[in-house]
């Protein structure tokens, strides 16, 4: 126990503030995932087979290839990426990007992939006369989908979003790669130097699985919130 | 773009496909027969033995692949006791010590998926056996399970790529798999554009070959 006091001594604030990185890494992923979907997802449902081809090459590549790689071309790849970008520009110091920003990011483009998908089937598992009703109605367009298209599709979305959160979530150890300290990194600096692989990397597994404890119970409460009435 | 780097990493990235798919097959057999013993467990009326089978896939569920790797190759080998075992041969082993978080891994979600497939089996099919006096342990290994798994098969598919996309993980225990090997040219070349995308594409492929092998298989063994 006594590794994990607090203070010069113990590694507990370190894995705390480690913990909240994680969460805060997640969340932003999260976050830049929706924004992706939110572009993604009507592309997606458009009748535009060209646009149709764009979202679909986005989700498909994405999730058929493994996270690690991804954040590998981004860690590695974006600084030259940037740095190629500043060129053209005239600029040509050596740019280093924040490990936060490649990290969500790279994570984030990641879970806007799943969760364009469960937008588009939540969309699409609205009934159909909702749609027409509207049109009968002559709601504009903007209006009937935030109003009476989005709740009941969030409805449908909230089960399988809880899944990508937990995608998400989970994908965050991997850019401990980058050198970013959250639970993972944080975990493998100190079994390093205090030679305890086995006690730091289980309390990461409790770390973790408190995490997707805790915001399963959060996300039960916002399933009952948005059934209301079903 | 540097075509002739590409044409170069090609050969090697293959060879290091073979890495990658030997160590897909061997954690997906063993994570199927871990899979069917679990699922089996959480389907035993003993509130003791379904609540050890449901702990073991929510903890391995709720937690990263890395972390799993991580505790299975740094940290059992810091137990004296354990490597005075014989088990310490398979555990010294990068490869092996993937190969046994991977399956550990996927065997967890395969015990879901066969789970809620004899969960979903219409009750009317093992009544039909019963009427026709076939013994339970029949009814289960012919009418049972080969209904199961025609039922988990588009769900473990996904698990299939999803694992496939898992053996990444293998190349930060210093195994060479795609994605090490992948890694390794591009630290020597600093070329991460053009061999990245070129591991990605095998991947790529990879998936796409599993993704219609899988709908292959359900159409054939479709029930029409």
């Amino acid at each position: 126990m006594d590794l994990l006091s607090f203070g010069k001594t113990g590694w507990g604030d370190e894995l705390f503030y480690a913990t909240l990185m994680t969460i805060a890494v997640s969340i932003t992923a999260l976050l830049i995932g929706f924004l992706f979907s939110v572009i993604f997802t009507p592309l997606k449902l458009s009748n535009n087979k060209f646009l149709n081809f764009i979202a679909n090459s986005y989700t498909t590549v994405i999730r058929g290839v493994p996270e690690l790689l991804v954040i590998y071309l981004f860690f590695f790849g974006g600084s030259g990426a940037i740095m190629y970008v500043a060129s053209i520009f005239g600029y040509f110091e050596y740019i280093e990007i924040n490990a936060f920003i490649t990290g969500s990011l790279a994570i984030g483009i990641i879970s806007g992939a799943y969760s364009t998908e469960v937008f588009r089937g939540a969309i699409q598992s609205v009934d159909k006369g909702q749609f027409e009703a509207c049109k009968v109605l002559g709601l504009k367009k903007h209006i009937y989908f935030l109003k009476v298209i989005m709740p009941q599709m969030l409805r449908l979305a909230i089960p399988n979003l809880s899944n990508v959160w937990q995608i998400t979530l989970k994908d965050t150890s991997l850019i401990s790669v980058t050198g970013l300290v959250e639970i993972m990194r944080q975990s493998y600096i100190a079994a390093g130097s205090t030679r305890d692989p086995l006690f730091f990397y289980s309390f990461a597994a409790v770390l973790y699985l408190m995490l997707t404890y805790l915001s399963m119970k959060l996300i039960n409460r916002l399933e009952v919130k948005y059934s209301r009435g079903f | 773009m540097d075509i002739s780097l590409m044409a170069v990493s090609l050969p090697k990235l293959l060879s290091a496909t073979v890495v990658t798919l030997k160590l897909l097959t061997l954690s997906l057999f063993f994570g199927l027969i871990i899979g069917l013993i679990f699922a089996i467990l959480r389907l035993n009326k003993n509130p003791f033995i379904n609540k050890f089978a449901y702990a073991y896939s929510y903890v391995f569920r709720g937690t990263p692949l890395l972390v799993q790797i991580f505790i299975i190759y740094f940290g059992l080998g810091q137990i004296e006791y354990f490597r005075a075992t014989f088990l310490w041969v398979i555990f010294k082993e990068p490869y092996w010590c993937a190969i046994i978080a991977f399956a550990l891994n996927t065997g967890a979600y395969t015990s879901e998926i066969l789970r809620s497939a004899f969960e979903t089996i219409k009750p009317g099919i093992i009544e039909a056996g019963k009427s026709l006096g076939i013994s339970n342990k029949i009814i289960f290994y012919k009418i049972q399970i080969p209904v199961a798994i025609r039922q988990s098969l588009p769900a473990y598919g996904n698990e299939i790529i999803l694992m496939m996309k898992g053996t990444s993980l293998a190349s930060t225990v210093t195994i060479m798999d795609l994605t090490g090997v992948a890694k390794h040219i591009v630290s020597t070349t600093y070329k991460p554009l053009e061999v990245f995308l070129l591991a990605g594409s095998i991947y790529l492929f990879m998936t796409f070959l599993i993704h219609n092998l899988i709908k292959y298989l359900e159409k054939k063994y479709s029930f029409q």
